[in-house]
């Protein structure tokens, strides 16, 4: 392409001033470490074949992420699922059925822990396939490789090795981790997208060593060879230290010369570089944390309530086999009817301690209903119909994108409904990464009349509490409020340009040419045109021109620039050409400008100028920076606009938006030459100093400034972001950002989505950056140990309740404070601070803040991101969710949920989280009560048979009873069941506490569960054997049975189970009510068609109900009272809890029930704005803080007018 | 920015990505979860009247229970402490377990009330573990019905076969010890005839046991266990086998032995001949003999009424208990002033 090959030309180096002089390194001198990773790899490069054997045999460039292989699977994946206790009980269960120990047939013990466990490890193994076709997919991407003799060819990444030179070309990735040798351009510069990597989508520049340059086609390679010794693997993204043998001489290796794996080659057309680390040693990889298998809270606690019920189990078990052992020895010699002199180990009465630990092996399968086997399939189903629940809620789905919410893993749905500290990363998960120009201000006049994104919401939000009860007070506050934005929220916004949101007639169509000012609007427009390092690409569909630029909003002043009739279009290497266009009548100027310096941004400065010299040879030095650097810098007379552009600027960053002022100034020829000398003094100093020796001349220059006004870009935020973290913040969430971004950067998107206001308090810990100390370390940690102890101090002091505090952090100072003796007082602080921002975050940092959160506070974490550097966090987390927009997968496939939409979290979370949270909790707490209601009559028949180990039940009602007859139900329960509809949780986001409060499976209630099952057990087995006792019970004068009495006190089970379950819902549809009752059809028909087979195989039961049980009228009348009986305490409980101590959904229920909500709007609205947590952060807290401040001023006011009354 | 942000910025506007409504969810109530649904609330009203309601139905069936119960007349006597000879169980056991010794005994019933007829009459064991596991499992019923499995006795241990190896039919524990006591009753001189026919169930007769299957090598073991059954005689006829198959669930349990279809009158004198062969001298087992009319809820029992009558009690006192909890400390429904923010509202 034409453009291409023009910039060719171009050496970009030049037009840098600050461009690096590589000093070469003495053959004798060995780079210097402090710490970090040993340093012992050798790489050859172009000799790959020297890395097949050891000691250079490195790891190759395969990767896998797989858990499992096809032979390790079965072992593997078995191992999982018997680490679940319960399922390893279930195996030996199972196993010693085939033994006559077991009371039961080994079917009925086979055939469910078959299912279970084959449910199970068939899904392991899907998930895992899909996870090899991923890695099969990158392992089989092709790259360019040199063969030898100047060929290259095609290689999959899968057989890269060490030391290979490969050919990567325009929007690839890099198959590993490449040292840079050159690229199409001459001066061996590349742009390089690292959004895989940290999140970033701005292009970094990556430049070869000059010695390399000459290496630019493939003929070169023919011969080339070069040593690197270089660190050994590591995570580290931002270092790398080694250095580069070649032609005898050893140059030093930096990370600029670094091309990471994962990152994609940009805006040039090649580059050859040499692998140095491949496959799984490469740094992306190195980042990578193994996939954790996560399970959720209350799963956990369900093994622990298993642990109870095991000891439970073998309680009564040693119990059985006790008394079984001593009925056994004392009583059955005289049992003749058992013949005892001709029995076996058994029932030996003469061995009769034998026998008793026999029948401890019987009594722990017999009771082994205690434990549900079913729960985990059960649970697994549930889970799986939540997650399609999840996957459907089309009020989650993204038009734009086609994405719809998605559970990737369905075991922590419940997980959902209890989190407490969201770690978000920044770009691409809170805002699109597209900066707007939306306001300006020159020579001290505001200009755009669009409102930001955080106005609308906030005027919006507080139109809403306007019409509500204190209508009156607010509403003196909006007018006030109102004068000075003009809200415009009933015309929403249309950006037709990407990057440019302005509107304002008065600039627009060149119509500035006639505001009073237009001398210094021309300026502020040159400065936006003229004053960055982009480079512009025509494109060649529309005519005009996109940018290159370093950053986003350095492309949006461009794009600002060329709507205002300043169209940057060309650069060269000295100069940069300028189409003006004064008005719409006029014709297009081109005009030359001369860079003669470039003082580039960093984070240090917060300033970047140019100088360059117009048509007319004057010189200007034009100057674009952070509000309080320039401020500092303006010259006496420079100061025309101050306090009109400080106003502004406050305003601007209280709608959210980022900031700059831009300034100039006038040079005399003279004055620039003296400067440009010293200055290029300074930049040729060879030695440490050198950086400091320009950055001081720089300073030097970049005084006196005049300030000609401010801009204001608008980092887009994601749609409904800011609502929704005002919503997740009034439920009671907590918000974490964790961005590898800047500082300024991160703490402007704070401001975006109110996670900062005006007039909070921040706290910045930082390190003093001094390498030169000895124990560099030890002083940054006792300085940090001070800023935090100073820091908590202080918030410990605040009196005010308003207060909130910030903390602000940068990735240097998080390696000190995550160290294991700060840590805990870094959490200490930041989880009294309303609001954390990390910045320049690494990947693995993420994760490890992550943890520090989970495992500091114990609480729930969920992090949410959407690049590949958010891959730690996400798995690290309690739960991951990867947003699935346009950027690469990496991050969704970590993830446990994805959305495609940040805004989704709310949904996701305050309704499907707090759902699933309340289901699952009840139904565990059921499943247990269910069995141990049942379990337990086992138990109680046991001591009247001797413990023998006799169930009253056909094998085949055990077999049913948790298969089928009870699970459905449960099951419903698990899906079907809410409290609250889905618009009243969103309206009362408090209600979402209950699950960060954990307030239904804590172990008051688990334990209440197990005390019910243990009554109902009790009620169950005595009123059916008192009232089936030996007399004839029917008017027949039959005698109840073995199977009567089992059969009417398992129809009583059933019965009361399934009312216990209706008691419970609170919510019918047809299907619970198909389900619940439909159960209990089951079972009789059951008993119909079980009574109708062979009695050899029913036995007893052959027709029990039609027969013998249907026509007793006692069989009836044990079922309604057994029923009635165990369900009256917990209809009494929850009466009397409803009654007395009712809980928010209770009574939010009834406000539904009773329809008070639309009888009594007033109050309904009061209501939802009360059930609001107190926040210090999102929008409410931003409006609130700003309705105080009126208030106070109004306060103020009211008061100098009565004492001027007075006077 | 990045290439394909700036790619765009060019003045032509973003183009909306195409959309790909093949992924869009279908909606439906259903998946929004939003089906019509009753959401039933309980209010002190329901409540109130649910018990209530529990309370008018229970406290009827219990006294109708009750009255059943009582309108039951039974007579039960037992005779295993009368009808033996010796002082200590070892002698009792020697006695009852000596073949040539009488076994007969005979007692006296009075009438206590008229009793109309049928009279079932029924045996009762105590302290026999009819349920023990050893016992319940040891028979086959295979063999029972099909005379072509007559050899199959898988499960009868130890009671399989003869010492020499035949097949005994029917097999098991079980029906080795069935139960051999006889009773023949008398008034006066009349003799009372108990009618054996029809006291199992219809079922077991007709397709448990089979017709054309008969008992074999029965009591033919070095030990004996209980009655003898007669070989010509299909086990389907055989109705105290059958009736003695189906194993009791306590330990304390009784079975008919027959039915008198006759009346007594209140005052009568039931002479009763027993022959005492059954042994539970060995486990200390009492022995008694029962004559019981029946009513709609069968036999004798007064636990299902009182039963009834507590329920039903006891959901009286909580439907007042409730009402007078109600009106005392009242609690308006929907009353928002009992949400958690607003009863404590710093406590968040």
């Amino acid at each position: 392409m034409p453009g291409g090959r023009r910039r060719d030309r171009l050496r970009w180096s030049k037009i840098y001033t600050f461009a690096r002089f590589w000093p070469t390194v003495g053959d004798d001198e060995q780079p210097s470490f402090h710490g970090g990773p040993s340093y012992s790899r050798t790489v050859h490069c172009n000799q790959p074949q020297l890395h097949r054997k050891k000691p250079f045999k490195y790891s190759s460039n395969y990767i896998t992420t797989t858990k499992y292989n096809v032979i390790t699977f079965l072992p593997k994946a078995l191992f999982e699922q018997f680490r679940r206790v319960a399922n390893i009980y279930f195996l030996l269960a199972a196993a010693l059925s085939l033994t006559p120990v077991s009371p039961f047939t080994p079917v009925s013990m086979i055939a469910p822990l078959a299912f279970v466990v084959g449910l199970s490890m068939a899904k392991e193994a899907l998930e895992d396939w899909r996870r090899f076709m991923q890695d099969m997919k990158v392992n089989m991407r092709k790259v360019n490789v040199h063969k030898g003799e100047g060929q290259f060819d095609h290689k999959q990444w899968q057989n890269i090795r060490v030391g290979d030179v490969v050919k990567v070309e325009k929007d690839q990735f890099f198959p590993a981790d490449l040292l840079l040798l050159s690229s199409s351009y001459e001066d061996g510069i590349c742009y390089v997208e690292t959004m895989n990597l940290d999140g970033e989508t701005n292009l970094k520049v990556k430049r070869s060593l000059e010695v390399t340059l000459a290496l630019d086609d493939d003929e070169a390679f023919r011969d080339f060879t070069a040593t690197i010794r270089c660190e050994d693997p590591n995570p580290n993204l931002y270092t790398f230290v080694g250095n580069f043998d070649y032609e005898r001489q050893i140059f030093a290796l930096e990370p600029n010369h670094i091309l990471l794996r994962d990152s994609k080659l940009r805006n040039t057309n090649y580059v050859y570089g040499v692998v140095i680390f491949a496959g799984h040693d490469s740094k992306v990889m190195q980042n990578a944390t193994k996939s954790p298998s996560k399970r959720s809270r209350i799963e956990k606690k369900m093994d622990r309530i298993i642990y109870v019920l095991f000891t439970l189990l073998v309680l009564i078990s040693v119990i059985s086999s006790i008394g079984f052992a001593i009925i056994t020895k004392n009583k059955m010699p005289n049992w003749w009817y058992l013949q005892p002199d001709q029995t076996t180990s058994l029932y030996d009465p003469d061995r009769a301690a034998l026998s008793g630990f026999l029948h401890l092996v019987t009594a722990l399968i017999l009771y082994g209903y205690l434990i549900p086997i079913s729960l985990y399939v059960s649970i697994e189903v549930v889970k799986v119909l939540q997650a399609t629940f999840i996957n459907g809620d089309i009020l989650m789905y993204d038009e734009d994108t086609g994405n719809h919410a998605q559970a990737r893993t369905s075991n922590l749905n419940e997980e959902l409904g209890q989190v407490d500290t969201i770690l978000s990363d920044k770009t691409g998960t809170l805002t699109c990464n597209q900066m707007d120009f939306l306001k300006c201000s020159i020579a001290g006049v505001s200009y755009g009349v669009r409102s930001s994104e955080v106005e609308i919401a906030a005027s919006k939000h507080m139109e809403s509490e306007a019409t509500g009860d204190d209508a009156g007070v607010y509403g003196s506050y909006e007018v006030e409020l109102d004068h000075e934005i003009d809200f415009k929220s009933d015309n929403p916004r249309k950006p037709t340009i990407k990057g440019f949101s302005f509107e304002d007639d008065r600039l627009m169509h060149g119509n500035w040419a006639k505001e009073p000012t237009a001398d210094t609007i021309l300026l502020f427009f040159r400065i936006l045109a003229l004053c960055h390092s982009a480079i512009p690409e025509p494109d060649e569909k529309t005519g005009g021109f996109t940018y290159e630029a370093e950053s986003p909003d350095e492309a949006a002043f461009l794009v600002a620039a060329r709507e205002f009739g300043f169209e940057f279009c060309k650069r060269t290497q000295s100069s940069v050409f300028i189409r003006e266009k004064y008005s719409s009548s006029e014709d297009l100027i081109e005009r030359e400008f001369k860079i003669l310096n470039l003082l580039e941004f960093n984070s240090k400065r917060k300033r970047m100028s140019v100088i360059v010299r117009d048509a007319s040879g004057k010189i200007f030095l034009l100057c674009k920076g952070a509000d309080s650097i320039i401020f500092d810098r303006l010259a006496k007379n420079g100061r025309m606009y101050e306090s009109e552009t400080n106003k502004h600027l406050t305003e601007y960053g209280e709608a959210g938006l980022r900031t700059l002022a831009l300034a100039y100034r006038v040079l005399d020829e003279s004055e620039y030459s003296d400067w440009n000398a010293e200055f290029l003094k300074a930049k040729t100093t060879i030695g440490p100093d050198r950086e400091a020796q320009v950055e001081r001349i720089s300073d030097l220059m970049e005084r006196d400034l005049i300030l000609v006004g401010a801009t204001a870009v608008e980092d887009k935020l994601q749609k409904g972001v800011p609502q929704c973290i005002d919503k997740l913040a009034q439920a009671g969430l907590k918000i974490w950002v964790l961005t590898g971004d800047k500082i300024e950067t991160a703490i402007n998107i704070g401001f975006a989505c109110s996670l900062l206001r005006q007039g909070m308090k921040q706290i910045c810990l930082s390190t003093i950056n001094n390498v030169v100390a000895q124990d560099a370390n030890k002083a940054a940690k006792e300085s940090l140990l001070m800023q935090i102890t100073n820091a908590s101090q202080m918030i410990n002091l605040e009196k005010d309740p308003y207060e909130a505090f910030a903390l602000i952090i940068d990735g240097k100072t998080l390696t000190y404070v995550l160290e294991d003796d700060m840590k805990n007082h870094f959490l200490n602080l930041a989880v009294n601070c309303a609001s954390v921002i990390c910045c320049r975050v690494s990947p693995k940092q993420k994760a490890l803040v992550t943890r520090l959160v989970k495992e500091g506070t114990g609480k729930v974490t969920l992090a949410i991101g959407d690049g590949a550097n958010d891959v730690g966090m996400i798995q690290e987390a309690d739960i991951g969710v990867g947003i699935s927009g346009v950027e690469g997968m990496q991050a969704v496939m970590a993830s446990d949920f994805s959305i495609s939409q940040f805004r989704f979290l709310e949904r996701l979370l305050v309704v499907h989280g707090h759902w699933c949270y309340k289901r699952i909790a009840l139904m565990i707490c059921y499943f247990f009560y269910k069995n141990i209601a049942f379990g337990l009559t086992i138990f109680f028949f046991e001591a009247y048979t001797g413990f023998s180990g006799q169930s009253v039940y056909d094998d085949w009602y055990m077999l049913l009873f948790n298969v089928v007859l009870t699970s459905l139900p449960v099951i419903t329960l698990g899906v079907f069941e809410q409290d609250v509809s889905s618009e009243v949780c969103l309206q009362f986001p408090a209600l979402y506490q209950q699950g960060q409060r954990n307030l239904f499976f804590d172990w008051y209630r688990i334990i209440g569960w197990m005390f019910n099952g243990l009554y109902t057990s009790i009620a169950i087995y005595f009123l059916s054997i008192g009232m089936l006792y030996h007399q004839a019970f029917r008017s027949g004068g039959q005698t109840a049975d073995m199977a009567v009495v089992g059969t009417t006190m398992f129809t009583s089970i059933i019965w009361t189970v399934n009312v216990q379950i209706a008691l419970i819902m609170n919510h019918f549809t047809w299907i619970q009510h198909l389900f619940v009752w439909g159960s209990v059809a089951t079972w009789y028909l059951f008993l119909v068609a079980y009574g109708m087979s062979s009695p050899t195989i029913s036995g007893n039961a052959y027709q029990i109900l039609l027969e013998a049980l249907g026509p007793a009228p006692i069989f009836w009348i044990a079922t309604i009272i057994v029923t009635a009986a165990c369900n009256i305490p917990y209809l009494t409980h929850k009466a009397f809890q409803r009654a007395f101590n009712p809980q928010d959904q209770h009574v939010i229920q009834e406000i539904k029930y009773y329809k008070k909500d639309i009888e009594d709007a007033h109050m309904w609205k009061r209501e939802k704005s009360k059930a609001r947590q107190k926040t210090k952060i999102g929008f409410t807290a931003r409006v609130d803080a700003k309705i105080r401040q009126l208030r106070e001023r109004l306060n103020k006011r009211a008061l100098s007018t009565s004492q001027s009354l007075e006077e | 920015m990045n290439n394909s942000a700036a790619s765009t910025s060019s003045g032509s506007g973003d183009v909306p990505a195409p959309r790909r409504n093949s992924n869009r969810p279908k909606y439906s109530r259903f998946t929004q979860q939003e089906l019509p649904a009753c959401k039933p609330i309980l209010t002190p009203r329901w409540v109130i009247t649910v018990f209530t309601l529990i309370g008018v139905i229970f406290v009827p069936i219990g006294v109708a229970a009750l009255m059943a119960s009582n309108k039951v007349v039974e007579i039960v006597y037992r005779y295993d402490a009368v009808c033996i000879h010796g002082n200590t169980k070892d002698e009792k056991v020697a006695y009852i377990q000596n073949a040539n010794t009488s076994k007969t005994c005979i007692i006296t019933l009075t009438v206590p009330k008229d009793m109309d007829q049928p009279i079932y009459v029924y045996y009762q064991l105590d302290n026999f573990y009819q349920n023990h596991r050893r016992y319940v499992k040891s028979r086959n019923d295979a063999q029972l019905k099909d005379s072509d499995k007559a050899n199959d006795t898988s499960g009868c241990d130890p009671e399989k076969t003869t010492p020499d190896g035949s097949p005994i039919l029917p097999c098991g524990l079980i029906a080795w010890s069935l139960f051999n006591d006889t009773y023949s009753f008398s008034i006066g001189n009349q003799n009372l005839t108990v009618n054996k026919v029809g006291i199992s169930w219809k079922s077991d007769r007709d397709h448990k046991f089979g017709d054309n299957v008969f008992p074999r090598n029965f009591q033919n073991g070095t030990m004996k266990g209980g009655a003898s059954l007669n070989e010509s005689i299909p086990l389907s006829q055989q109705e105290d086998l059958i009736v003695w198959m189906r194993t009791a669930a306590l330990p304390t349990f009784r079975k008919p032995y027959g039915k008198i279809e006759q009346n007594l009158r209140v005052n009568e004198t039931i002479t009763v001949i027993i022959q005492n062969y059954y042994n539970t001298y060995s486990f200390s087992g009492k022995k008694k003999l029962v004559l019981s009319t029946s009513s709609w809820l069968g036999g004798k029992n007064d636990f299902t009424g009182i039963a009834y009558l507590t329920i039903g009690g006891l959901c009286f006192f909580l439907a007042t208990a409730f009402t007078v909890v109600y009106l005392v400390k009242p609690r308006k429904l929907g009353d928002p002033s009992y949400l958690s923010w607003n009863r404590n509202p710093s406590g968040h």
